[in-house]
């Protein structure tokens, strides 16, 4: 089922990843192997390192020690053809206050060189409940509304790998429900997602890779 | 290709939106480029003599007024790490913000030039030669704006930063427009000048690109 879409196999791993922030030493040793239809769960108390191994799985940051291979070829070699593998939904939504939320997703598609017509991208919004918002300029939605159309990408991306950074803050139930779903579907045809969460989230996968990062902490826990 | 051309768009969607920031560049040029008259005295000779080098120099600061935020905005919202993750290369990514910028910041100012230049009562070949300079050498100020506010992207100080940064490297640029003008005046002919200026904007257009991208690699780590 839509194998097409999604060349087998995916395999996104990590081995030895290690990481500082100024001069704190968060984590190191971090290593994981993800097969297709992985979820990988990112675990660990506040500024263990969550986001900082995200990002550093996307190439937006350097490891100081460790490497990450996407069907086992690091990807550090084509940073472009890497980030044309993955969607990243990062801590900001990344949208524009002055656009409306379809000229955001419209925005956020032609930038990843998605493109999409205008009624797919109405269906996305609707899917996760703000259909009804998509010609209001985004800085009038909820904070829970702006995280609804930033998601709405998923329902339009092809990308075989999705990082998405706390996905759940500040979603209500239906909403969780719909990304739950979203990623469930995704995880079926073969993709591999990447999530921290704090929120014990209720998804049915196949494969679940925990990466706990207070495990790999270089400091005595609090 | 197409999403560069969405950068542009969305960029000058997004000038458009803000409306009022843009007739602010414009009000702060006319503004300062009126005040000497006032400050100096009327005297037409005067007058004529540094009208050239005021509107440069209002130009030069009123290009600096956007600029500190040019990438800010995107920096907070979170759109630079799309932009760093999208299909386009970082340094034509933000070549395409910096085009839009002096697009439509800029245009209004050579557009409001002759007017200023007639305040001065320079002549018409005069205000050929000053819009003619201020189209060359005001995208060179944008680059180098682009440079400064890539570089100090997220710093707590970042936009008194800038004019420190950029003020000193953009007075080759100053010289260059406003003594074309004058040469002109004084017979010379502005041609060296303009070729001088033009030369300039090809080579920052080709290198600075890069140096926007490093920068901006580095400051969202």
């Amino acid at each position: 089922m839509l194998t097409d879409l999604l060349p087998a196999p995916n395999l996104l791993s990590a081995t030895g990843l290690a990481c500082r922030r100024g001069e704190r030493r968060l984590f190191k040793g971090v290593a994981f192997s993800a097969p297709a239809g992985s979820l990988v769960l990112v675990g660990g108390r506040n500024g263990s390192g969550k986001t900082s191994l995200l990002r550093i799985l996307v190439g937006l940051s350097s490891a100081v020690a460790g490497s990450v291979a996407w069907c086992g070829r690091p990807v550090a070699t084509d940073p472009l053809a890497w980030a044309a593998q993955l969607f990243y939904l990062g801590h900001a939504s990344a949208l524009k206050d002055d656009l409306d939320a379809a000229e955001n997703l419209e925005l956020a598609c032609s930038l990843a060189a998605e493109p999409c017509s205008r009624d797919a991208r109405l269906a996305a919004l609707a899917r996760l409940g703000v259909a009804h918002r998509a010609g209001l300029p985004a800085r009038l939605l909820s904070q829970g509304q702006r995280r609804r159309v930033a998601l709405a990408r998923l329902a339009l991306t092809h990308r075989p790998l999705w990082v998405l950074d706390e996905p759940f803050v500040g979603l209500d139930a239906i909403a969780m429900a719909e990304l739950g779903q979203l990623i469930e579907t995704h995880l079926m045809r073969s993709g591999i997602v990447v999530l921290t969460t704090h929120q014990a989230v209720d998804l049915v996968v196949s494969r679940r890779i925990v990466v706990d990062l207070d495990a790999a902490s270089l400091e005595a826990p609090a | 290709m197409n999403a560069l051309v969405a950068i542009m768009r969305f960029e000058l969607l997004l000038a458009w939106r803000r409306k009022s920031a843009l007739a602010t560049t414009l009000g702060f040029f006319v503004i300062v480029a009126s005040l000497f008259p006032l400050g100096l005295g009327a005297d037409p000779q005067l007058l004529r003599l540094i009208g050239s080098g005021v509107v440069w120099v209002a130009a030069l600061l009123a290009t600096l007024l956007g600029l500190a935020r040019l990438f800010a905005a995107d920096h907070e919202d979170g759109t630079l790490e799309q932009l760093r993750l999208s299909c386009v290369p970082l340094p034509l990514a933000a070549l395409a913000k910096i085009g839009a910028h002096w697009l439509v910041t800029a245009v209004p100012l050579c557009l409001a030039a002759p007017i200023l230049g007639l305040q001065y009562g320079l002549s018409a070949s005069a205000i050929g030669v000053l819009v003619a300079s201020l189209v060359l050498g005001t995208p060179v100020l944008c680059l180098l704006g682009a440079m400064g506010a890539a570089l100090t992207l997220g710093l707590r100080a970042g936009g008194v930063l800038v004019p420190v940064l950029v003020l000193p490297l953009e007075v080759p640029v100053l010289i260059m427009g406003a003594g074309s003008v004058e040469a002109h005046m004084n017979g010379l002919g502005a041609g060296p000048w303009l070729s001088l200026l033009a030369a300039l904007l090809i080579v920052f257009v080709l290198a600075t690109p890069w140096v926007v991208a490093f920068a901006l690699r580095i400051s969202s780590e």
